[in-house]
């Protein structure tokens, strides 16, 4: 157990309003105290955010926020009463919990007194405060540098905007079958984008990263690599031609491309979808529903990643969960309420974006296991179609199972050879039918670099996703080129 | 309308305005050359229903505090929800810390004195929903049992929801500028599934307004969620073509939503947009006019003032007969470009959209031949080059009639010349939300499917 992350989150989430295990278990019992409760919990949250960011050379902005509150959850059945405050003094909290008479009868017998039970677990990342932990000169001289990296690189760069971001959040997570678990993370971003001209013609072009980590990972070489590449991004646009439109062959790189997993498949596996029939995934475990090549799951548990928790925003610890074991369809993601009501086990998939917000099965790291194709050869395979390496947001329908993606950087395969580069265009398929299509997984598994965020419900959170380079048979292309 | 304001949202006022004038009178104290804060204060209730159930109630209750300082010509914000002394002080103390690291800039800075709004007219934005949980609980049960048993063929639900918000907000700045504002915003809407064989689609339908009085009813919106999910069983890809595409008004306002991104300040001053330069130019057909109505009453985005305290105007015609008027610009982007501020920090509020007169059926029977669009998905815009690609789902028209529904396509075109090929508009408005606008048609699309 990690004395430390107890330490801390008591100091900064119960001591400076004196709530003690008694106002816990006050708080608790009223949660509970209702006709057929199943579970109720408290999430303790500091959240403290800091940005800055740069345009015409010049940091311009910074902003700095502070958030602090606790989410109270009840749970009978299918029903969940939820609300929650900013101000942690006992009596305020108690006041939110009168949110529980909403959803059933009140009961009349008070339980003994909980005994709350510390549960530590290892931490996967560091416990330090990034924004802390570096001075402020120093987080923009990182920004200045990366305009720098960038204008050097080409005279055709006319704009640099690159922000930089650190968030160091607290939390302690309190459930009514005892236990306290805390948790301290940090996670930092850096984006570089930058508008190109040539010839009266502009172009953009963008890179970012980072992870749960401090800002020492912006090292020299990685500022460079994230301004250079954003760089070339915007240089190759500005020679795209029209993309195709039509189905065709389309061949995915690694890493970021991996945001078709995340589409086609990962959300339609959640647990809620799941539970209520509404995904185009639900009552098919144990079904065929990608082709026998793809091996997909979603992993909470890899150090210092964007997507990964020690612990989910239910005090579960996250997990390494195959979602699709050679192209068929093993398990759902799962938070407590959906795993309780469909006789499941819990996945450490119950996330939320803050202490205001409802947990929900949110996806972590989700990602395709490398396969055996070296992925020169899965292009030589192509006489004709779509090379697309980068792309902008996906959004799911997961109830048709249509999903989208938008490519930023692409480039037409003639003949087993990437030749021109083409204007990003939307790609569209069907997720279980697509998965189906797929015929060659590379050898070159690789994760993004950190800059995934994922909406469901109106909430955000940071994921990450990746795969190895590989070939779709058949996948819409929403080009302009008939 | 004061006979609507409670006393709690009068004691939020007062807090706020406390609050408001703590900050900017400690900000000055520390030196700073000038400071503006805007804080909001808010209670809402949100209930979910499913299969005839309730299913979730959520209470919120928000504070915020947002302030930005400025000292020779460097700027620094910072936010909180505490809004204590001792949180305002360390609220503006980060802000400070900040400012000390940012560069100069002469552009930044408060908007300019004399446009400060003088004319605080009540707009009719507040009206609290005094309703128990329990007749909200009834509202979304009702909704969802309309759409349930609209017809067999809906077979599931993702459920009914009501939700209700009112909440108090301050602007303050350094100018001596204060005003404090009420507001409510209350929506009811439904999600239902059908099915037909192996397909399974799902479709929606809300209403939004700040008086639930005029909300459409439970029952209207349950029936119409229920029959856009049916109409869209059996949908098919088509093969790729040139098409006609006509956007349903939900749809029609993504398009002006666009346009307005492309034209605000930022993108162009950093030159990030393809529509820089082109004011006084036409970039819409001359029969479409977009504007702006800031003091439309009782509407979403009505204020009389703007996220600086500049005074907004009743009406400000952004595209005049297919001619772009002018940018939409705060005070920094106005400076940055050499201009004066339209009053739109914080963006455009209550716009419209003309039309050329057709109702629904009648641009149906006037395409002939085309795509209906009901929903679009993925974000495949470039606002700098105005490519344009997205996900589709809708209709395919033939003969002026529905054929059969349609997905897994993309439309795609350069926005320049989408907006160019806009042959009608029609007079079937939505009028929810920011946008008032009909239905869009527009001629030569890359419609890519099979």
């Amino acid at each position: 157990m990690n004395q430390d992350h107890l330490s801390i989150a008591q100091a900064t989430l119960l001591e400076p309003t004196g709530l003690s295990d008694l106002h816990l278990n006050n708080v608790m019992q009223k949660l509970t105290n209702v006709s057929g409760s199943d579970f109720a919990d408290l999430y303790f949250q500091y959240s403290k955010h800091e940005s800055w960011s740069l345009d015409e050379g010049q940091v311009k902005t910074g902003s700095f926020n502070i958030d602090l509150g606790v989410g109270l959850r009840s749970v009978c059945g299918e029903k969940t009463a939820f609300a929650y405050s900013e101000d942690l003094n006992s009596q305020a909290i108690l006041n939110a919990a009168d949110v529980v008479s909403a959803i059933g009868r009140q009961g009349q017998n008070i339980t003994a007194n909980q005994t709350w039970k510390t549960q530590g677990v290892k931490p996967l990342y560091s416990e330090l405060d990034p924004i802390a932990a570096l001075d402020d000169a120093s987080k923009v001289a990182i920004l200045e540098h990366a305009d720098r990296a960038a204008r050097e690189r080409d005279p055709r760069v006319k704009e640099v905007m690159a922000s930089l971001s650190g968030v160091y959040e607290v939390v302690l997570i309190v459930t009514s079958d005892g236990r306290q678990i805390p948790d301290v993370r940090p996670l930092v971003r850096l984006n570089v984008a930058v508008i190109v001209e040539q010839d009266g013609k502009r172009e953009r072009g963008s890179m970012g990263g980072g992870g749960r980590l401090g800002f020492d990972y912006f090292d020299a070489e990685m500022i460079n690599h994230y301004s250079h590449e954003a760089v070339r991004q915007a240089l190759v646009s500005l020679e795209a031609i029209d993309s195709p439109a039509g189905t065709m062959e389309v061949v995915l790189g690694a890493g970021w491309p991996g945001i078709l997993l995340h589409e086609a498949v990962g959300h339609g596996l959640e647990g809620d979808f799941n539970r209520k029939g509404t995904s185009a995934f639900s009552g098919r475990i144990g079904e065929k529903v990608a082709s026998e090549l793809c091996t997909v799951v979603d992993d909470g548990t890899l150090a210092d990643r964007r997507g990964s928790l020690s612990v989910d925003d239910e005090g579960n610890q996250t997990q390494n969960t195959m979602l699709i074991e050679k192209g068929i369809l093993k398990g759902y993601m799962q938070d407590e309420h959906n795993a309780r009501l469909m006789g499941m086990g819990v996945t450490g998939n119950g996330r939320r974006e803050s202490f205001a917000h409802l947990p929900m099965p949110r996806m972590t790291n989700t990602y395709m296991h490398a396969g055996e194709h070296d992925p020169e050869e899965i292009i030589k395979s192509v006489k004709k179609g779509l090379y697309a390496v980068n792309f902008g947001g996906g959004q799911v329908d997961i109830t048709s199972g249509k999903f989208v993606f938008s490519s930023s950087e692409a480039y037409l395969i003639e003949d087993g050879k990437v030749t021109a580069p083409v204007k990003g265009a939307t790609l569209i398929g069907s997720g279980p039918e697509a998965m189906q299509t797929i015929s060659m997984v590379g050898n070159d598994m690789s994760l993004d670099s950190g800059v995934g965020v994922c909406g469901k419900d109106g909430q955000s959170v940071p994921v990450g996703v990746g795969q190895p380079t590989l070939k779709m048979d058949a996948l819409t292309v929403g080009g302009v080129q008939l | 309308m004061n006979d609507q304001k409670s006393e709690s949202s009068a004691m939020n006022e007062q807090l706020l305005t406390k609050a408001a004038e703590y900050a900017i009178d400690y900000a000055k104290k520390k030196g700073m050359d000038q400071s503006e804060v805007s804080l909001h204060q808010g209670t809402g209730i949100s209930i979910a229903a499913r299969q005839q159930e309730l299913e979730t109630v959520e209470k919120h209750n928000d504070a915020q505090f947002v302030i930005s300082v400025y000292r020779d010509h460097k700027t620094g914000s910072a936010s909180s929800a505490d809004l204590s002394e001792s949180g305002i002080r360390a609220t503006v103390d980060a802000a400070m810390s900040i400012a000390r690291y940012t560069g100069a800039d002469d552009c930044l800075g408060l908007a300019d004195a004399e446009r400060m709004a003088t004319d605080l007219r009540d707009l009719d934005l507040h009206h609290e929903w005094r309703a128990e949980v329990s007749e909200l609980v009834d509202i979304a049960l009702q909704c969802e049992q309309a759409a349930l048993q609209a017809d067999t063929l809906i077979t599931n639900s993702e459920g009914a929801s009501v939700s209700s918000y009112a909440g108090s907000a301050v602007y303050a700045n350094s100018h001596g500028f204060l005003s404090a504002s009420n507001g409510s915003q209350h929506s009811v809407s439904c999600s239902v599934i059908g099915a037909k064989g192996e397909n399974m689609q799902r479709d929606y339908w809300y209403d939004s307004n700040r008086n639930a009085a005029k909300l459409e009813s439970a029952q209207a919106i349950g029936l119409k969620a229920a029959e856009r999910t049916v109409a869209r069983l059996g949908a098919r890809q088509i093969a790729s073509c040139q098409a006609t595409v006509m956007f349903d008004p939900s749809m029609a306002k993504s398009l002006v939503s666009h346009l307005i991104g492309a034209i605000k300040g930022g993108a162009i001053y950093k030159k990030a947009s393809f529509m820089l330069d082109k004011v006084g130019e036409d970039i819409l057909p001359n029969f479409v006019d977009i504007a702006e109505h800031p003091h439309k009453l009782g509407a979403a985005s009505s204020a009389t003032y703007d996220g600086e305290g500049v005074a907004t105007p009743e009406y400000r015609a952004i595209v005049e007969a297919g001619r772009l008027q002018s940018y939409v610009l705060g005070s920094y982007t106005a400076r940055k470009l050499g201009l004066e501020s339209t009053a739109n920090a914080g963006g455009v509020r209550n716009l419209s959209v003309s039309t050329t007169g057709q109702d629904f059926a009648e641009l149906l029977s006037q395409m002939g031949t085309g795509l209906l669009v009901t929903e679009l998905i993925g974000s495949g815009i470039n606002m700098v080059t105005g490519d344009y690609s997205r996900g589709a789902a809708g209709f395919w028209v033939e003969n002026g009639e529905l054929q059969y529904p349609v997905e897994e396509i993309t439309i795609a075109g350069n926005l320049t010349d989408i907006y160019r090929n806009i042959v009608a508009i029609g007079n079937d408005y939505d009028s929810r939300g920011n946008t008032e606008c009909g239905s869009i048609v527009i001629e030569n699309m890359t419609v890519a499917g099979s």
